[in-house]
């Protein structure tokens, strides 16, 4: 393992995050303060309680879901589609470097941005909200796997655009939907019986259902079939960059 | 001395289905400096990035310090350096970040002294803290260059480093290559420019539509470039050259109405004068006089016809 290079990628990655960290820190706060205005203050202030638990604080794994996901997703895929709209990509690709880690220190460093932004929308809706964590070891471990697969899968995303369209299309036509519709704000026993078995084919629910469970000890969905479900999609991508890198796919001529 | 990069039979066929490597073999000896001569379009950078792993190669095989390029791509790639056609550069990073993470890239341990070294005898040290936007083209080769040396490469390719670069720029250029050679690195660069070849190079290669038409020494390429050709056309006709002008070489023309020889501009005596006047001894009347200079396109020419050399 060439772990210098690995250090070096992330370190240079990182970099890019720390020029512009005004924005990447005043974002998620902002937003996240926004969402308590509207959905802690004007619906919470009607719904009171979701299964036994005060709106606000229910919505907040939810919330952090949300981000992170949506933030693994864009710095993972515009950290490796960046070098391959500028060119610098002929660096990489005649490096003494495999696959793996190449994928190390991108998504190492999309991961590390998503945590943190993760972490601050955590300690954003602290102040707004009472908040006791159950688990907080679980919390943490699906916090970090959900930043870390996701942004493998943004990394073949990034790796698949040809045009920053692209690159936007698949964040929000796809992961929007299935995050908003995957129970952040709600729970799915709140749904229809036809929707609860229809949502149960929606990836994002295990997600967010377990990440939930860590918070409150409750869950829409055994929190084992969340793992199962985490970690079936992080190898799924890691398979397919593992695809990627062997055949060159819209990466080597 | 042994080859430092050996390419046997190297075919690439582009995802259209175009072939922009024909089978090119070239043995590369360490220390040399190697120019590869060429159109546009001829398959330089392609033979370039297909060595350095940027495209892969459809058949054949590349060793690099006797590593194969795929089975044991760390090895041989850890002795390339590439500075790439293309000014590709990260705009919003400093030129120290740049050239650092290049080093790290290849595995090397940070070396800071090093890197200093360099900037500096690139004349961008003054620069290293600005961002890469900032600078002039020529300030970006030169960040390229850094980036390249950064990780004490064996092997140096230049992708046309002195397209698009002033005069005073391609001096420089060329006297860092100068010195990397005295280092003992190994120096491929591709050009269009004659002179750049001639400026700098050992060997010289010429490579047209993706095959390789000839490595030379560069002395005896440019003794070729320097010849010229006198026609003397005269008044008789001639069934064959007279015995006194057979010495100088001379061929006559298909139809027997002129001499044909062929001088080295670059040598002492051109022995135009002694030519003319045998003819003029052997009783011939001149007609005219014509001279032509063999250019690099009379020996493409030569070459794709195959009569020459
Ligand atoms: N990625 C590519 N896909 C298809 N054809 C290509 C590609 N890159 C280069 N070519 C073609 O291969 C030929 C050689 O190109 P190149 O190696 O860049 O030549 P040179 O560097 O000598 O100018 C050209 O005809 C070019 O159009
Ligand atoms: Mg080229």
């Amino acid at each position: 393992m060439n772990w210098t290079a690995i250090a070096a990628i992330y370190r240079f990655e990182m970099a890019r995050f720390f020029r512009t960290l005004m924005q990447s820190f005043l974002s998620p706060v902002l937003s996240t303060s926004l969402y308590f205005v509207v959905f802690g203050a004007a619906i919470g202030s009607r719904i009171d309680q979701v299964e036994g638990v005060a709106y606000g604080a229910f919505i907040v794994p939810g919330l952090i879901m949300l981000s992170v996901m949506t933030q693994a997703i864009s710095n993972a895929s515009f950290g490796i589609y960046f070098p391959k709209f500028i060119g610098t990509i002929y660096e990489l690709l005649s490096a003494p470097v495999n696959f793996l880690e190449i994928v190390l220190g991108y998504v190492g460093a999309a991961a590390t941005k998503a945590l943190f932004i993760g972490v601050v929308i955590l300690i954003t809706a602290s102040l707004f909200v009472d908040l006791t964590i159950a688990h907080p070891f679980a919390m943490m471990l699906f916090l970090v796997l959900t930043c870390v697969s996701f942004a493998l899968l943004g990394f073949i995303i990034g790796v698949w655009a040809k045009n920053f369209e692209q690159l936007q299309l698949v964040p929000l036509l796809i992961v929007t939907p299935l995050v908003f519709l995957g129970g952040s704000f709600y729970s799915i026993s709140m749904l229809p019986t036809i929707w609860q078995k229809i949502t149960l084919f929606n990836p994002v629910v295990y997600l967010i259902s377990g990440f939930r469970w860590s918070f409150f000890g409750t869950s829409d969905v055994p929190v084992g079939f969340s793992l199962l479900a985490i970690g079936g999609f992080t190898l799924l991508c890691l398979g397919a960059i593992w695809w990627i890198f062997k055949t060159g796919w819209r990466i080597r001529a | 001395m042994a080859a430092i990069l050996s390419i046997k039979d190297l075919q690439k066929t582009y995802e259209g289905g175009f072939q922009a490597l024909k089978g090119v073999n070239l043995d590369i000896e360490e220390g040399e400096i190697l120019a590869l001569l060429g159109p546009n379009g001829a398959g330089k950078t392609t033979l370039i990035s297909t060595i350095c792993g940027i495209t892969t190669p459809s058949s054949g095989s590349v060793t690099v310090g006797g590593h194969d390029i795929l089975e044991d791509f760390r090895a041989a790639r850890s002795l390339i350096g590439l500075v790439p056609q293309e000014i590709n550069l990260e705009p919003f990073e400093t030129v120290w970040n740049s050239v650092r993470f290049s080093r790290g890239l290849f595995g090397k341990p940070r070396n800071d002294a090093l890197i200093e070294e360099i900037l500096r005898k690139l004349s961008l040290w003054d620069k290293r803290k600005s961002q890469i936007k900032e600078l002039s083209g020529g300030m970006k080769r030169r960040v390229l260059i850094a980036k390249a040396l950064s990780h004490d490469p064996r092997i140096l390719f230049l992708d046309e480093p002195t397209a698009g670069v002033d005069v005073e720029l391609r001096k420089d250029m060329w006297d860092v290559v100068a010195e990397l050679k005295r280092d003992g690195v190994t120096i491929i660069l591709t050009t269009h420019y004659i002179e750049e070849a001639e400026a700098i190079a050992d060997r010289v290669g010429v490579i047209t539509s993706g095959e390789i038409l000839l490595v030379q020494e560069k002395e005896q390429l440019m003794r070729q470039l320097g010849q010229k050709q006198l026609e003397v056309q005269l008044v008789e006709t001639l069934s064959e050259v007279p015995d006194p002008l057979r010495t100088y070489g001379v061929s006559l023309r298909e139809d027997g109405r002129a001499l044909i020889y062929t001088y080295d501009t670059n040598a002492e005596r051109t022995g135009i004068t002694a030519l003319l006047n045998e003819v003029a001894a052997a009783g011939l009347t001149l007609a005219d006089v014509q001279t032509r200079q063999s250019s690099l396109e009379d020996i493409f020419v030569g070459l794709v016809s195959g009569d020459n050399t």
